[in-house]
């Protein structure tokens, strides 16, 4: 327990911080992920064939891929792409990107496309109805896709995008290989310099299933408040 | 471009083994499982509960250390006869996924098991039938036709589980283009060439189990 005690002794504050890093890393993921989401599922519900392509690859590619890959890809390749749109504008010198921005557009553009599969499932389940009443009532495409189709949408998705969540907090443990200091690095860090690893990474195993089950509860309660009058 | 294909090609093949090993020891550990989670001893009951929520709550890279990390770490396990296995990292990583999608496979099962109509059971039990021989001949082969696509899905994500060996020093697929990379400081064409050969795996698994759906599929 002594390895765990606040301050300069102990490995509880840099847990304690690598924790916050990975909820935000978490966050910041689920939010490109809802970004890439609300362009890449409309172009899976169109009914051009070019744009539908656009979307089934998005979606096909990444989740056909593994998710170290892409952090790797974006990872290393990410420097050597911005450092060549630098090269354009005549800046030579050598760009390194935030592990932090790579990490959380990595899973973000992950889970934005497991993000992409729910709301398209959720849309497909609403009610042709609806959309076919609000055509009669003559309310604009647009009104009719905020007011009508996205709240029922988003409250539709809710049990799924939990799963979303869930597999993408998961997954943040892998931006560790790129040196972000999160749960997952702290350990390693921790294990390296007590040659203990069997007890850091059960604190680590821990410190997820605490994140898991807290955001598990959290989102039952969410699902109760939206789903009031179903 | 064309030389590092074969390199890669080799890597496939170690991906593809820990795929099929880890998915077999991980189906009889999930059949076992959910065959526990379905018992009524609350105790049992519990037990199979922990071991899928412990495994499915955490990060299979957690999981993978603590195995390969931290199992090494305990005295009594370095001198036991376990040792031979323990400290390869390619049968670490087998015993991480198996575990991994055992749980997994276990909780597919499970609901399999729990979407069966009860009126075959009653129908088999009014017919005198053992309550054995229910299960073994009737719940359980529709639970496994029921769990079909599900399982499918699990093999796929267990595909991309499988790159996580390469932290482990195994020289699968991501391993092999993780060392393009940095021997060639190509990053794009490494990861791109490991992603085109990911995917093509992807696909004719995903093609075998929707074959294998209409063959064996069960209709409820």
């Amino acid at each position: 327990m002594e390895l765990l005690s606040f301050g300069d002794t102990g490995w509880g504050d840099e847990l304690f911080f690598a924790t916050l890093m990975t909820i935000a890393v978490s966050v910041a993921a689920m939010a490109i992920g809802f970004l890439f989401a609300l362009i890449f599922t409309p172009l899976k519900l169109s009914k051009n064939k070019t744009l539908n392509i656009i979307g089934n690859c998005y979606t096909t590619i990444i989740r056909g891929v593994p998710e170290l890959l892409v952090i790797y890809l974006l990872f290393f390749g990410g420097t050597g792409a911005a450092m060549y749109v630098a090269s354009i504008f005549g800046y030579d010198g050598y760009i390194e990107i935030n592990a932090f921005i790579t990490g959380a557009l990595a899973i973000g553009i992950i889970s934005g496309a497991y993000s992409t599969e729910v709301f398209r499932g959720a849309i497909l389940s609403i009610d042709k109805g609806q959309f076919e009443a609000s055509k009669v009532l003559g309310i604009k495409k647009s009104i009719q896709f905020y007011k009508i189709i996205l709240p029922q949408m988003l409250r539709l998705s809710i049990p799924n995008l939990s799963n979303v969540w869930q597999i993408a907090l998961k997954d943040t443990s892998l931006i560790s290989v790129t040196g972000l200091v999160e749960i997952m690095r702290q350990s390693y860090i921790a294990a390296g310099s007590t040659r203990d690893p069997l007890f850091f990474y059960s604190v680590a195993a821990v410190l997820y299933l605490i994140l898991t089950y807290l955001s598990m509860k959290l989102i039952n309660k969410l699902e109760m408040k939206y789903s009031k009058g179903y | 471009m064309m030389s590092i294909f074969p390199n890669l090609l080799n890597g496939a093949v170690i991906t593809l083994q820990l795929l099929v090993v880890s998915m077999f020891f991980g189906l009889i550990i999930g059949l076992i499982f959910a065959i526990l989670r379905v018992n009524k001893n609350p105790i049992i009951n519990k037990f199979a509960y922990g071991y899928s929520y412990f495994f499915r709550g955490t990060p299979l890279l957690v999981q993978l250390y603590l195995i390969y990390y931290g199992l090494a770490n305990i005295e009594l396990l370095r001198n036991s006869l376990f040792w031979v296995i323990i400290k390869e990292p390619y049968w670490c990583a087998i015993i991480a996924f198996s575990l991994n999608t055992g749980a997994y496979t276990s909780e597919i099962l499970r609901s399999a098991f729990q979407t069966i109509k009860k009126g075959y059971v009653e129908a088999a039990q009014s017919l005198g039938v053992t309550k054995k021989i229910t299960f073994y001949r009737i719940q359980l082969p529709i639970a496994i036709k029921q769990s079909l696509p599900a399982y499918g899905n699990e093999i796929i994500l267990m595909l991309k589980g499988t790159s996580l060996a390469s932290v482990i020093t195994i020289m699968d697929l991501m391993g092999e283009a993780r060392k393009v990379n940095v021997l060639t400081f190509k990053p794009f064409e490494a990861f791109v060439t490991a992603g085109i050969i990911y995917l093509f795996i992807t696909f004719i698994i995903h093609n075998i189990i929707r074959y294998l759906e209409k063959k064996y599929g069960f209709q409820t």
